[in-house]
C-alpha cells in the first residue's frame, strides 16, 4: 500500500497515491455490488420458499 | 398514502419499480465513478486523491441518507401505524450501515495520504463512527423485534428516532469543532466545488441513490415474503 516508503526523510515521505484512489474503489465499488446481489439473491429464496410454502 | 398500505399492492408496484431503480442506479454511478477517475484532473493540493472522493462522499450521503429513512419511517409507524413502515425501516438498516462502512473506509484510505493519518478522533470522524453502532444497534433490536411479533416493532421506531439526532451533529461537526475534514463544500443552492469534479460527484450520488432505493425496495420483499411464509406456516400448523 505505502509504496517508495523507504524513500522517507524526516517530515516527507513519497506515498503513491493511486494505490490509495484503486483501493478505494475497489472497497466502494465491490461493497456495493455485493450488498446489491447479496440482497436480491435473499430476496429471490425469500420468494421461492413463500411460494413453496402456498403450494403446499 | 395509507392506498400503499396493502402489501399485495406494494408487491405490484415493486415488481417493476426494483429494475427501474437498479439497472439506471448501477449505470449511472459507475460511469460516474470511471469518468471521475478517467477525466477529473489532480486537486493542486490533494493530487489524484481527490479522485476518491467520487466514491466516498455519495457512501456518506447514503449512510445519512439511510437513518434519515429509518427516522421518517419511525414517525410513520408511530403516529399513523402504517404496516409497511416498520418493514421500510428495516429494509433502509442494512444498506445504510454498508454505506456507512464504505464512507468510513474510503474516508479512512483518503485521510491517509491527504492528512498524514487513517484516523482522527474528530468531531465528524467520530460522530460518523456512533451512526455505525447506531445501525448496528438498530439491526438487532429490529430482528429480535421482528422474531417476536406483537407490540415490539414500537421500541425500534423509538430507538430510530432518538438515533436521529446524530444526523444533524454529523452534519454540524465541521463548524462547530476544529477538524482536519474540510467545512461543507456543497450548501443549500451553492457549491465550492468546479464544475469538472462537482458534475461527476452529482451523477454519482444520484446513481447510488437510486441503487438504495433499489436494495430497500428488494429487502422490503424479502421481508414481506418471510412474514407471510410464517404466517402461513403458523395457520398450517393450528390446522
Amino acid at each position: 500500500m505505502i509504496a517508495k516508503a523507504t524513500e522517507t526523510n524526516g517530515m516527507h515521505e513519497r506515498l503513491d497515491q493511486w494505490n490509495f484512489v484503486w483501493a478505494a474503489l475497489g472497497f466502494g465499488v465491490v461493497g456495493t455490488l455485493t450488498m446489491v446481489g447479496w440482497s436480491l439473491l435473499a430476496m429471490i429464496r425469500a420468494e421461492r420458499r413463500r411460494d413453496r410454502v402456498r403450494r403446499k | 398514502m395509507h392506498g400503499f398500505a396493502n402489501p399485495a399492492r406494494f408487491l405490484r408496484l415493486a415488481r417493476w419499480i426494483l429494475p427501474l431503480l437498479l439497472v439506471p442506479g448501477l449505470l449511472l454511478s459507475l460511469g460516474a465513478v470511471a469518468w471521475g477517475v478517467a477525466y477529473a484532473p489532480p486537486d493542486h493540493l490533494m493530487g489524484v486523491t481527490v479522485k476518491i472522493l467520487f466514491i466516498h462522499v455519495p457512501c456518506v450521503w447514503l449512510g445519512m441518507a439511510g437513518w434519515t429513512t429509518i427516522a421518517i419511517s419511525s414517525i410513520v409507524e408511530l403516529v399513523w401505524r402504517h404496516p409497511l413502515a416498520a418493514i421500510a425501516a428495516r429494509a433502509a438498516a442494512v444498506p445504510g450501515a454498508v454505506f456507512t462502512a464504505l464512507g468510513l473506509i474510503t474516508g479512512s484510505i483518503w485521510g491517509r495520504p491527504t492528512w498524514g493519518t487513517w484516523w482522527v478522533w474528530d468531531g465528524r470522524l467520530t460522530s460518523f463512527l456512533v451512526l455505525l453502532f447506531l445501525y448496528f444497534g438498530y439491526i438487532a433490536l429490529a430482528d429480535a423485534a421482528a422474531r417476536d411479533g406483537g407490540n415490539g416493532g414500537r421500541i425500534p421506531a423509538i430507538f430510530g428516532l432518538v438515533g436521529a439526532i446524530n444526523i444533524p451533529i454529523i452534519n454540524r461537526s465541521v463548524v462547530w469543532w476544529n477538524s482536519l475534514h474540510q467545512p461543507p463544500s456543497i450548501t443549500m443552492g451553492k457549491s465550492a466545488i468546479d464544475g469538472t469534479y462537482l458534475w461527476p460527484l452529482l451523477l454519482g450520488a444520484l446513481g447510488f441513490s437510486l441503487i438504495f432505493g433499489a436494495v430497500v425496495m428488494a429487502r422490503m420483499r424479502m421481508i414481506l415474503a418471510d412474514i407471510q411464509t410464517e404466517a402461513r406456516l403458523r395457520r398450517k400448523a393450528q390446522g
